[in-house]
């Protein structure tokens, strides 16, 4: 049993565990299968359960119960001992560092989404058939393939500071001593980092908000722009009275995805300063008190927050899935 | 380089007559002087912090701590620049670092945890799209609604679970969550692709006596390889990238790149040499999956987001 359990650091072991984890699968689901396939004349309800039932068993073990876990565990001490009503969210909006927490996850989701869709906008529109679209598209795409991970290190190397009396090796320092200022320690200074620590984000996400604004201008029926044109229309007026409001649909999916995203934003922040130096927001905060300080009833009332936040966001769509679904 | 067109609906595309209209005004566009600067700035932008990581990767060490990447081309020029990939050498197999190992459990955790979510939700959507129970559509919106709960609400009850059977700090919670997590977008994707197959298809196998078994394998499952594909690299990036899943529910023994990279950053931030090399190690691998796979990527980015 424990063989099957652990691999230690044996690598030969590890890939015959992930053997097994997939035949072992396998073998379930076929077994479910055949049993739903060999009755005769089954049930509606026993063939629709075959086929989702496993579905919904993981969801509800993996989402329903844990979520409905955390709810309770929020108004719970720190180590769930005894209930404390409210006093976790309390301290979440009233202690000063959890003030700044909260802050910096608002400016996160009110600028990085705005910025990540105009930017990608604007170089959808200007690369379109340009005789390099497709290269340079491909530029802005590709980050979407790099971790948060991998490409906080990369801007990391960007912010890099040495001090005045040497040579620069990070780009944004040696530009601005090049110009003939000072270096600056761009990760420590307030609230300057918090932005720079955006900046990963938007590099990330506007491959995404091009992708998708493109191929929506794309969809604009060309009727509505040859009328535009006559009535003469050209330009930036164009894009203001034509191209914006054709593609304001795809322009809400965009900012809400990339919203949800950046409220869930840990690994940059986890990377670039770990939270400190005033940079933490919500879901790196609810890492430090859940798995870092030991305070599971704090962390879990973070979590809630971050869940109570996305609630509208749920509705909208839900309504909007509804709309699609009576229009097909 | 692989293609980036967006896999557009035929009715997107523009009649020609009009298409050279458009290239007309294009050209009118882009060669204003602010238009193409503004392409150039942000193309630079998004291509230069990565390939000055990237040369910084093959330098030696000591040049990396005295001099800025952007002077190899001047040493270059004056037959000094040194290459090499002894940076990589030691991120990869040196004792303090051994990203080999990781880079193991990169794949290790992956693979089964691309596999058995994308199984799992091929046979949920098929329920969804064509067997007709009571309760379907509620289910449904259900699972909809699911896809951008935050996974934080789930993790400390899960991981006290893990922990309750004792199969905490093994792959076993790593596969077993990341499967979960991915179930609603998986359903709601593939159930997207799933509807728009001919309904005429699926009744002349029924009227021919398969059974929904029959139908999902002989008639379904063939039609569906593209969208098994666009989801597969979305759920390949999610894993391979992911950081919060593998922290909080791994151990040391199974702890996948991205966890070790950012530990390095923390601990070694200093240390370019490594950290350039580590980087790219584990940006490799899905970059070449992103590469060559673009085109379905960029499909499952457009049903994924544009229709819901």
């Amino acid at each position: 049993m424990d063989w099957l359990l652990s691999a230690g650091d044996d690598p030969v072991h590890k890939f015959l565990l992930m053997i097994i984890a997939i035949a072992l699968f396998v073998a379930v689901m076929a077994l479910i299968l055949v049993v739903v396939d060999r009755r005769r004349n089954p049930s509606k309800w026993f063939v629709a359960g075959g086929f989702v039932g496993p579905a919904l068993v993981l969801l509800a073990a993996g989402l329903f119960y844990p979520a409905g876990g955390t709810i309770v565990n929020s108004f719970q001490n720190r180590n769930g001992s005894e209930f404390i009503g409210l006093d976790n969210y309390a301290r979440a909006f009233s202690e000063p560092a959890f003030l700044l927490v909260l802050g910096n996850t608002a400016l996160w989701v009110l600028v990085a989404p705005a910025l990540a869709t105009f930017i990608g906008l604007v170089y959808a529109v200007v690369v379109d058939h340009s005789r390099f679209e497709k290269f340079a598209k491909a530029l802005v795409f590709l980050p979407m393939a790099i971790s948060m991970v991998g490409a906080s290190i990369i801007w990391r190397f960007v912010y890099e500071f040495k001090p005045e009396s040497v040579e620069q090796t990070g780009l944004l320092n040696q530009i601005i001593v090049w110009l003939g200022g000072s270096p600056v320690q761009f990760l420590l200074e307030r609230p300057l980092n918090t932005f720079l620590l955006m900046v990963v984000l938007i590099w990330i996400q506007t491959g995404f908000a091009m992708t998708l604004l493109s191929a929506s201008i794309r969809a604009i029926p060309t009727d509505i722009v040859e009328a535009a044109r006559l009535d003469g229309l050209s330009g930036l007026g164009m894009f203001w009275r034509i191209t914006i409001p054709s593609i304001r649909p795809a322009l809400v999916v965009v900012l809400t995805t990339i919203a949800m995203t950046t409220l869930k934003v840990f690994d940059i922040v986890r990377t670039m300063t770990a939270g400190r130096y005033g940079t933490s927001v919500v879901a790196n905060e609810f890492y430090e008190q859940s798995f870092r300080q030991n305070n599971a009833g704090l962390g879990a009332a973070l979590a809630v927050l971050l869940f109570v936040i996305v609630i509208p966001v749920i509705i909208y769509n839900v309504r909007q899935m509804r709309l699609a679904e009576e229009v097909r | 380089m692989s293609t980036t067109q967006p896999a557009v609906a035929p009715k997107a595309v523009p009649p020609p007559s009009n298409l050279q209209q458009r290239a007309r005004t294009a050209k009118k566009k882009l060669t204003s002087p602010w238009a193409s600067m503004i392409a150039v700035v942000i193309a630079l932008v998004w291509t230069v912090p990565t390939f000055g990581l990237l040369i910084t990767s093959f330098r030696p060490e000591i040049d990396i701590r005295r001099s800025g990447w952007w002077t190899v081309f001047a040493d270059a020029f004056a037959g000094e620049g040194v290459f090499s990939f002894r940076n990589y050498e030691i991120a990869l197999f040196d004792s303090s670092t051994s990203l080999i190992d990781f880079f193991v459990n990169s794949f290790v955790i992956t693979l089964p945890a691309v596999f058995i979510p994308i199984t799992v939700a091929l046979l949920a959507a098929y329920a969804f799209a064509w067997i007709d129970f009571k309760g379907r559509d509620i289910l449904f919106v259900a699972v909809f609604a699911l896809q951008i709960v935050p996974i934080q609400i789930t993790l400390i009850p899960l991981l006290r679970a893990y922990v309750g059977t004792g199969i905490n700090g093994t792959f076993w919670p790593i596969w077993l969550s990341h499967s979960m997590f991915a179930l609603p977008l998986a359903i709601f994707l593939l159930h997207n692709f799933m509807r728009d197959i001919p309904s005429s298809l699926v009744e002349a196998a029924r009227v021919d006596g398969a059974g929904h078994v029959k139908i999902f394998f002989r008639v379904i499952l063939p039609l569906l390889t593209p969208a098994i594909a666009a989801f597969a690299i979305f759920q390949f990036l999610w894993v391979w990238n992911d950081l919060l899943v593998a922290l909080v529910m791994g151990g040391p023994q199974t702890f996948p790149l991205t966890v070790r990279i950012a530990e390095l950053a923390g601990s070694r931030g200093g240390d370019w040499h490594v950290l350039s090399a580590g980087a790219f190690i584990s940006i490799i691998v899905p970059l070449i999956v992103f590469l060559s796979l673009q085109r379905y990527f960029v499909r499952g980015l457009l049903a994924g987001s544009v229709k819901g």
